[in-house]
């Protein structure tokens, strides 16, 4: 378990934890999609493992995961989850509470 | 066909719930998946769960419970209840469940496809970890409301399906249904994953609730065919009731048993048959209840246990009574001859007094057993559950060699058949019919053997009198005609004569035969006026 440090101002530190099943083809997209919104949206500060529920059943079991991938933002809390390939970067930052840094974009598509 | 085609293919996993691998014939499919479909607490997490436990209990294969629907701490609690400590078999690694209930408290988003492959690691974990040759999944339904994309749940439940396959196990899987005779499952795809469907109904018939199983295919093997009704009960969980399955393996004995009264055993050429089950129907008043003492009084005058249930009286009635006609019936149960179940029909579902009274008997292992009445019963259950119940009651009795004698009430007072009797006369091997005879402003009652299976027997109707010593029967009704009927006419003995005279070749034998019915007199004097 990663320490949970509080950052100031603005920042925050995101422990994300993704279970894939293995090596498949969605396994590997799902992981290049969280790896470029972590860059781009939470811009460095993240603390990410990758889990394999294929070697690690029992964390799955324990964690109560059905799908993959699954993403789960252990903190800040509230604790989230995002299933799917996260190619929908719009409803993975929805999902994880992630708050957008320019406000006057927001919701380009509402009616 | 070659006789290597005749060879069965499938082989079967007894599953250890009462009665039900009789009607699928062995059990469930080994190494199949059999879906098992109902609608809301029709049974099928109990059966889902009772499908392992037996296993655990009875032939110690273990069993993995995954459950879409109920949190794992819930279904702990709810199957204490059964008698069945799921944590101790957790402990024992006998059991395990894939807990896949949704958390309430955690908020989950969809981005993009994905697929169960968590789940199917956690299941094919939890089967290796134990050693699990039995899988429950409850329910199919829930999964398809935890996630949005249908598609892909169906997709995946076919992965499920088959990876379950290849692990060996046998697998049973619950769906819902909206309807107990509508689609088999509500979202359509769930018949096709399995091999094998099984339907649980729970359905409300003339006020009662009415539980049945019914099997509707079994890939590649035999299975019974119908609505099986079932039962679910503290201890033993789900308790199916096999009507045809019992009652071929029956049988038949040509030990007699004395009815307790020597007059009434000679009309029955000697007594009932010792395996038999004898109805008694009459109106109320003509002596159901004494017969019924007469037949308990006399397995106990040689020494045989005696069951009575009783619908009808209280215990201090049925008690009273039987003093009246000279029968103690609490020295006998002093001397243990004698138990006396005595409560209103109302306080069980007849399925469940079919279980109570099997359970007594199991217990008490009578030699007799007398049931007064039925009709008192007829009115708990539909004609449906009524005539399953006697079924089901008569071929238990018949395979532990047990002398039955239930009784049923008409309706009119002087004649005319119950509407029970016609549920059962064709399960019963004799009837006696008690009967009022209205003979010049006085009521009288009359007796006749109406059927005895396997045997000859007096087919005439005898007066009988009641006094302080009980039943005694008298002379035939000779110069009445119509009694069963209920319109006794006077016919005189000139015309007895007159009408036997024309059966003239059967005459020696049939002699002492009373019964004229109107149509043959009729039919006799006809033939007189055109000779």
């Amino acid at each position: 378990m990663n320490d949970s440090t509080p950052q100031g101002g603005t920042l925050a530190t995101y422990v994300l934890r993704l279970y894939v099943t293995g090596t498949s083809p969605r396994a590997q997209v799902a992981i290049a999609n969280l790896r470029r919104i972590c860059e781009q949206d939470l811009r460095g500060q993240y603390d990410l493992e990758i889990i394999d529920v294929l070697e690690h059943p029992e964390v799955a079991e324990r964690e109560k995961i059905l799908a993959t991938p699954t993403l789960i933002k252990q903190l800040p809390p509230p604790l989230r989850r995002v299933i799917g390939d996260l190619s929908d970067k719009e409803k993975v930052l929805l999902g994880l509470e992630v708050r957008p840094e320019l406000p006057a974009t927001d919701r380009p598509d509402h009616p | 066909m070659t006789a290597h085609a005749i060879e069965p293919s499938v082989q079967k996993l007894p599953t250890g719930i009462a009665s039900f691998d009789i009607i699928a014939k062995g059990g469930l499919p080994r190494h199949r998946t059999t879906l098992l479909s109902g609608t809301a607490g029709s049974g099928k997490t109990v059966f889902a769960m009772q499908f392992l436990a037996a296993g655990i209990r009875d032939a110690d294969e273990r069993g993995v419970f995954v459950t879409f629907e109920e949190s794992a701490g819930d279904i702990r609690t709810n199957m204490r209840s059964f008698g069945w400590d799921l944590e101790r078999w957790e402990r024992d690694g006998k059991f395990a469940f894939v807990d896949a209930s949704p958390d309430p408290h955690v908020e989950t988003v969809e981005s993009g496809t994905f697929d169960l492959g968590a789940l199917l690691a956690r299941v094919e974990h939890a089967v290796k970890r134990i050693g699990a040759s039995r899988v429950s999944v409850d329910s199919l339904g829930a999964v398809f409301s935890q996630f949005s994309d249908q598609s892909v749940v169906r997709r995946e439940l076919f992965r499920i399906a088959s990876a379950l396959k290849a692990m060996g196990v046998t697998a049973l899987m619950t769906a819902e249904r909206t309807d107990d005779y509508g689609p088999v499952a509500r979202f359509g795809v769930e018949e096709f994953i399995a091999d094998n469907v099984m339907v649980l109904r729970n359905v409300l018939e003339d006020e009662n609730r009415r539980r049945t199983i019914e099997i509707l295919k079994f890939r590649g093997t035999d299975h019974q065919k119908g609505e099986f009704p079932f039962t679910i009960v503290p201890d033993d969980g789900l308790v199916v009731i096999p009507l045809s399955a019992m009652q071929l393996k029956q049988k038949s004995s040509d030990i007699r048993v004395s009815s307790g009264s020597p007059e009434l055993d000679k009309m029955c050429g000697g007594g009932f048959f010792r395996d038999s089950v004898i109805l008694v129907s009459g109106a109320t008043g003509t002596g159901k209840t004494l017969t019924v003492t007469q037949f308990l009084n006399g397995g106990a005058a040689v020494g045989e246990r005696c069951l009575l249930l009783a619908f009808e009286e209280s215990r201090d009635q049925l008690f009273r009574n039987a003093i009246g006609w000279g029968v103690d019936f609490e020295r006998l149960e002093r001397d243990g001859l004698l138990r006396v179940v005595c409560d209103y029909p109302e306080v069980l579902g007849l399925e469940d007094w079919l279980l109570a009274i099997q359970r007594t008997v199991a217990e008490f292992k009578p030699n007799r057993v007398a049931l007064d009445s039925l009709s008192a019963l007829e009115r708990v259950g539909t004609i449906r559950a009524f005539r399953e119940f006697v079924i089901g009651f008569t071929s238990f009795i018949k395979h532990q060699e047990i002398t039955g004698l239930f009784t049923s009430t008409t309706a009119s007072l002087m004649g005319g058949t119950s509407i029970t009797e016609g549920h059962i006369s064709t399960l019963t091997d004799s009837i006696v019919l008690l009967r009022y005879v209205e003979m010049f402003g006085e009521m009288k009652r009359g007796i006749t053997v109406l059927k005895m299976r396997g045997s000859l027997h007096d087919k005439g109707i005898r007066e009988f009198t009641i006094d302080k010593k009980g039943m005694h029967l008298g002379r035939p009704f000779r110069n009445v005609t119509g009694i069963l009927a209920g319109t006794p006419v006077h016919v005189s003995p000139a015309d007895v004569e007159r009408i036997w005279s024309h059966f003239e070749a059967e005459r020696g034998e049939r002699r002492a035969d009373s019964v004229v019915t109107d149509g043959e007199r009729r039919r006799g004097s006809d033939r007189r006026r055109s000779s």
